[in-house]
């Protein structure tokens, strides 16, 4: 079993206490009234689908029920490293982690 | 007027065509009736209901009224059922300014004592947290699963621990822990 380190829990937790929520940091457009059909699309439906590091939500929500960030790699499925929501993106270089 | 006797429905616990496992390394029984809250907001807020602040995934207890601090902002709140409504009194007059909510889900899930020699051995059956006293120290509570059913866990003592678990789950959980028990050498 992976075990996910939760940044609210401050420890490694297993896996079956968490769900994935998509795409980090994807903000929804300020205005959808003034938002183009095609911006609002966008924003809907396409995502970046990277082969390497991705940045994505999960939830520990049978644990502290926290959102927080992951960055995991989509190919080894390695998750680099976790940080809380709100948070900047770390820059970490996929050759490096 | 009528002298017409009226048959009230009995009130049966969500246990009472479960048999409890009881060996000797091993027993789940029935918790007290308890008044249980959920408390969100600034956990300093807890100190209006007598218990220090409990530290993350900490309990903190002061006489009969335990605090278990499940996320950032979350605390579950438990006392003896009696004390339910003087509870909501109290913590509506004394919870500091600011935002909090406090909502009563007492009737929401029971709570169980497992204990003895085996508990820790019997609950890893299920929950796949590390359950030895390093990883899980006495005074640890945390939410976590076991198998497909969400339960509170809280470390009493290291062979006593006390479980909150949702009505209808609870014979799902006390099947496999009996389960678990048979399993072990103190059937
Ligand atoms: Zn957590």
């Amino acid at each position: 079993m992976l075990l996910i380190h939760c940044p609210y829990c401050e420890m490694d937790r297993p896996e079956l206490e968490f769900r994935y929520g998509g795409e980090a940091h994807i903000a929804r457009p300020a205005d959808p009234m003034a938002t183009s059909d095609e911006t609002w699309a966008e924003h809907l439906y396409f995502r970046s689908n990277p082969r390497g590091l991705h940045a994505e939500r999960w939830r520990h929500i049978s644990g502290c029920g926290r959102f927080f960030n992951c960055l995991r790699d989509t190919v080894s499925d390695r998750i680099v490293t976790t940080y809380k929501a709100g948070e900047a993106r770390p820059e970490i270089d996929r050759g490096a982690a | 007027m009528s002298d017409r006797s009226v048959a009230v429905a009995a009130r049966r616990g969500p246990l009472h065509a479960v048999s409890l496992p009881k060996g000797e390394t091993f027993a789940v029984t029935r918790a007290p009736d308890a008044a249980r809250f959920v408390l969100r907001g600034d956990p300093a807020g807890v100190a209006a209901f007598g218990p220090a602040a409990p530290g993350m995934l900490r309990a903190s207890e002061s006489g009969s009224r335990a605090a278990l601090r499940l996320g950032p902002d979350e605390i579950l709140l438990l006392a003896p059922g009696e004390d339910a409504e003087a509870i909501r009194g109290e913590l509506a007059a004394k919870l500091p300014a600011g935002a909090h909510s406090l909502v009563d889900v007492s009737h929401r899930q029971i709570g169980l004592v497992v204990e003895g020699r085996s508990a820790a051995l019997c609950l890893a059956a299920g929950c796949p947290l590390d359950l030895r006293p390093a990883a899980f120290p006495i005074g640890m509570a945390t939410r976590t699963i076991f198998l497909k059913a969400e339960i509170v866990l809280w470390r009493q003592a290291d062979d006593r621990f006390h479980v909150e678990v949702w009505r209808s789950f609870a014979p799902y959980l006390v099947g496999h822990l009996s389960d678990a028990h048979a399993g072990s050498s103190d059937p």
